[in-house]
């Protein structure tokens, strides 16, 4: 008996949770729709959900005028570039926040999450005036760079809450074993700790790639990544709900497949140490 | 370490290679506008003719506008040319900040750009930036509905018949609005039509003391006059439509009339993106009754190369390629006539095949008759139709329209929304140092 | 265990991040402090000398500075109270046991993944538009007159496509948390007949109370910067003027960097205090 009243309120959850789950993935099964559609079909009243013709020309057209790949390879490397010099950093940081933690870990900690205030548009000028001195306007080095900076704090702070999760009686008991420093972190901490720093590389992955403000403003060709390649689609002249939906979905969806096989990390990576 | 070597001489080969095949490169940051768009697609032939290759930087127009400004004011040398417009060319030129178009050869024939292009993209009788295209403003309606209203569209319309006019059309069962207007905040959005319309009812932006006149009943007269309207006959939610918006509106066959761009009339005639291509009929923007002055703008998408460009040879190669005749021509052949990039040269609109083009004189007409030094019926310290060329205006000019904006979208009144912007215009004159 | 010898150690493995992050906060801070005493107008000319407070005092007196931290903390406070109470809801549902839970958590953490100017873009044009957008669709199919979202509604549309983008964050972070909690207090309490909403409150709520704050915190963090969303949208008009957005007209709409810069600095005040104000609540809860 109870058994069945399981079955149904499982049935009931299902469903409701399949209901919202559609309401909210729905916008971007809209564009990604619209992107198969002409622009007539786009906007036509009432709007056309699957019967309508499929077509690939906004992509052929959005291919034709933008070369796609060099964009997507810039956005891979600036964004995977400053994920990963960003955790090379941020891994003694927070090493020693978590195992050697003095009065101040926290202060700095909570320190390190506040330079992410600063507003950037206030900053633009000193930047950019920054960038020609050192060359690096329109250079991928140059945005890797500061991308890093924009998300090493939540980098730290991401490893740091991992680490915690540790516990120091497997590091004593190593040390014990006469256990040098080094290969206390390569043998013993690094494998605890790859699980974190796999989901700390995807969601700061994912943050690096869709910011849209250096990106753009310190870019012209050839660093430019795909938020730029966004710029040029957003209100054309003329009818353009169907450029702009084949252009978007090819902005995000590289993003989509991959957050789509590692949504266990992810899911992981979210957590920040939240549960405890 | 030998197939080392090896390798690194074999790339250095290569590249010399390349290096000697595509001698230079510039990059030029255009806007998103069609006919950008369709230059774009003619570079190669460019490249093929001259070994110069091209890299494109296009974004939506206020992306571009950011983007080129910082990079300007700071001299950050991201772009051999840039897109600008008639606003922006002579401060910049006046700063030194871009290269005089001078010494262009015989065949560009500089003296067949139209004069008023010349004037407004020029600073102190140097030219700054070549025009790609250019545009006045102007009455595009829908000459089936005009007939059905049993009206007829003068050449020289009135505000007051436009208003009559579009209630006469207005069918708000079959999604039928008389008229379709910019409310878009946003300077060069509702911000320029809304001055337009402040000219041809007699209002101006500043005295000449430079002090802000939005205190003035013309103002008052003008705004009222055009929430009126659009509550009248015009289509829900203007008060976000810029050109775009519209356009598509048009497009789909749900205005009556639209003053807007003389460059859209080649778009709303078009039977591949309009379902009303054969129903338009044009005529000069309109004036207030008794006001010497009609609401026609003048505007220009021009090239410039900004100064200190490594590439300034081959920045001048690629402007005299794309604002020449011959590249008319080009388009021309491949698109037809109506889809050159228009206004800008006097023997386009001398060429018969050109004329022929149901839109052409209606064009030239209105950019002839658009003068930006004497915009309004007062005199004014600035140049300009629907801006004034101070470094000062674009800020100024997008807060009043937001103020303008909500006076649309009926958050305010008429007179909240005036009080506003004369305080704020006030304000920043002030710290600006007038 | 912690050494001398270990602290040394970590204060070295500590140095290249927190001298990093110094070194980006520090020069840019001194740019701004240094341009926001200066009369600095690019289309002018640039530097036209030093006006010691000027600045700050007409950025302060005008008339749009207290609409703009209003615009600023209501668009904040909006979404986090959405994302937050939504988050909750929804973690609790997806908490049960139900088919096809994979495939429903990717898809509610999907909009995570979207370039804010992309979800603005969409949401603005596709659902938005009054005339072809789908919400206009969907009123007119109901028979009632399509609202124009972004000037009727501008700060609803706001939080709305903000909170779109930030709820599967806040999800994930409460899923998390709820999953940890343990059942069997949940069942005790479920066999003293305690009812629903007290068990609610009384159990699960208090379990949520650290991921809460850490949604709250890294969404503010976030959200106070929020940019891409007002700029496709509409463009600061209709009230939606935030902070960062004004300054954002003032440097490069009006091009005067000297009052921006100023502008940059209140703005870092009201980060800080926002901050200082946060890291009272997270530093206790933290420690938990």
């Amino acid at each position: 008996m109870a058994r069945a009243v399981t079955t149904r309120c499982k049935s009931l959850n299902t469903a409701l949770a399949w209901a919202i789950r559609l309401l909210i993935f729905f916008p971007i099964l809209w564009t990604i729709l619209i992107s198969f559609k002409t622009e007539a079909q786009a906007i036509a009243s009432p709007p056309l959900f699957l019967n309508f013709n499929w077509t690939l020309e906004n992509y052929a057209i959005v291919q034709e005028r933008s070369d796609y790949m060099r964009f997507l390879w810039n956005s891979v490397i600036i964004a995977g570039g400053s994920t990963i010099l960003g955790v090379i950093i941020a891994v003694p940081a927070a090493w020693a926040m978590a195992f050697v933690p003095s009065k101040r870990t926290k202060d700095i900690l909570l320190w390190m999450l506040s330079t992410k205030m600063l507003p950037a548009v206030g900053v633009l000028y000193p930047i950019y005036l920054l960038f020609i001195r050192l060359g690096l306007l329109d250079t991928r080095g140059g945005l890797v760079v500061v991308l890093m900076l924009i998300n090493l704090p939540i980098i730290v702070w991401m490893l740091y809450t991992y680490f915690r999760e540790i516990p120091g009686e497997i590091l004593e008991a190593a040390r014990m074993d006469g256990a040098t420093l080094k290969e206390e972190i390569l043998y013993v901490l690094t494998p605890m700790a790859i699980p974190g720093i796999a989901s700390t590389v995807l969601l700061n992955f994912i943050l690096a790639w869709n910011e849209a403000f250096w990106t753009l403003n310190l870019t012209a060709v050839d660093a430019a990544p795909l938020t730029a390649f966004i710029a040029s689609y957003s209100s054309p002249e003329g009818l353009f709900f169907a450029k702009l939906s084949a252009a978007s979905t090819m902005a995000i969806a590289p993003i989509l497949i991959l957050g789509w096989f590692s949504q266990k990390q992810l899911v992981r990576g979210l957590t920040f140490g939240a549960v405890k | 370490m030998y197939l080392k070597h090896a390798l690194r001489a074999a790339t250095a080969l290569t590249f010399v290679a390349t290096a000697a095949a595509h001698a230079q490169s510039i990059t030029i940051a255009t806007v998103n506008n069609g006919d950008m768009i369709r230059m774009q697609g003619y570079t190669d032939k460019f490249t093929e003719a001259t070994g110069i290759d091209v890299e494109w930087v296009t974004l939506e127009e206020n992306v571009l506008r950011q983007r080129v400004t910082t990079d300007i004011t700071t001299k950050g040398g991201q772009f051999d040319i840039m897109t600008i417009g008639m606003y922006e060319t002579p401060i910049w030129g006046a700063n030194g900040w871009l290269v005089p178009l001078e010494g262009m050869s015989a065949e560009y024939d500089v003296d067949d750009i139209l004069p008023a292009m010349c004037n407004g993209l020029s600073h102190e009788g140097t030219l700054f930036a070549a025009p790609f295209y250019g545009e006045s403003s102007m009455v595009m309606y829908r000459t089936d509905l005009m007939e059905k209203a049993g009206l007829e569209m003068p050449d020289a319309p009135t505000w007051q018949f436009i208003r009559e006019a579009a209630a006469a059309m207005t069918d708000r069962d079959n999604d039928i609005n008389g008229i379709c207007l910019r409310g878009k905040a946003g300077w060069g959005e509702g911000g320029a039509f809304i001055t337009v319309t402040g000219n041809s009812f007699g209002a101006r932006w500043f005295d000449e003391d430079w002090k802000p006149q939005f205190d003035q009943p013309e103002w008052n007269e003008a705004l009222t006059f055009f929430v009126d309207m659009m509550a009248e006959s015009g289509p829900a939610g203007y008060a976000t439509n810029g050109f775009n918006e519209n356009l598509s509106l048009f497009q789909q066959g749900k205005c009556g009339m639209w003053i807007d761009a003389t460059v859209a009339a080649s778009f709303v005639t078009n039977p591949d993106d309009s379902t009303v291509a054969d129903k338009v009929g044009f005529a000069l923007a309109p004036n207030s009754d008794g006001v010497d002055k009609r609401s026609n703008w003048l505007w220009a998408w021009a090239l410039a190369i900004p100064a200190g460009t490594q590439q300034e040879d081959a920045a001048k190669q690629f402007i005299e390629w794309a604002t020449s005749k011959d590249y008319i021509e080009l388009v021309a052949e491949n698109e037809g006539w109506a889809n050159v990039p228009p206004g800008a040269r006097t023997s386009l609109y001398e060429n018969p095949e050109y004329q022929k083009v149901p839109f052409a004189k209606m064009t030239l007409d209105s950019i002839l008759s658009a003068d930006p030094n004497n915009p309004t019926v007062k005199p004014v310290p600035y140049v300009g139709i629907q801006f004034a060329a101070i470094p000062e205006f674009a800020g100024i000019a997008t807060q009043v329209s937001q103020e303008f904006s909500a006076v649309y979208a009926g958050q305010q009144s008429v007179e909240e929304a005036l009080e506003k912007a004369q305080a704020f215009t006030a304000e920043e004159m002030e710290a600006a140092g007038y | 265990m912690a050494t001398q010898h270990s602290r040394s150690v970590a204060r070295l493995m500590m140095a290249p991040a927190v001298v990093l992050l110094l070194g980006w906060m520090l020069v840019p801070l001194t740019m701004t402090l240094y341009f926001s005493f200066k009369k600095y107008l690019p289309l002018r000319g640039g530097d036209l000398g030093w006006v010691g407070f000027d600045n700050y005092v007409r950025f302060v007196s005008s008339s749009s500075f207290w609409p703009a931290v209003q615009a600023t903390l209501v668009i904040v406070g909006g979404v986090l109270v959405i994302t937050v109470v939504l988050g909750i809801l929804l973690a609790m549902l997806l908490d049960q046991p139900m088919w096809g839970q994979g495939v429903v958590r990717i898809l509610v953490i999907a909009p995570f993944f979207v370039m804010p100017t992309v979800s603005a873009l969409v949401w603005k044009n596709m659902f938005m538009d009054p005339v072809n957008g789908l919400l206009a669709h969907l009123w007119r199919f109901f028979g009632a007159e399509p609202i124009s979202w972004l000037s009727e509604a501008s700060m609803t549309s706001i939080i709305m496509i903000v909170s779109w983008q930030w709820l599967p964050f806040a999800t994930l972070i409460l899923l998390t948390a709820i999953q940890s909690l343990d059942s069997e207090q949940l069942e005790a309490a479920e066999m003293d007949g305690a009812p629903v909403l007290k068990r609610f409150y009384h159990i699960v709520l208090p379990h949520l109370s650290r991921a809460i704050t850490i949604v709250i915190l890294i969404q503010t963090i976030f959200l106070l910067s929020i940019f891409a969303e007002i700029f496709v949208t509409t463009g600061g008009a209709f009230g939606t003027r935030t902070l960062t957005y004004l300054i954002f007209q003032r440097v490069l709409e009006s091009q005067n960097v000297g009052l921006g810069s100023a502008g940059g600095v209140y703005a870092i005040i009201l980060a800080n205090i926002v901050a200082i104000f946060l890291m009272r609540i997270v530093g206790k809860n933290l420690d938990a």
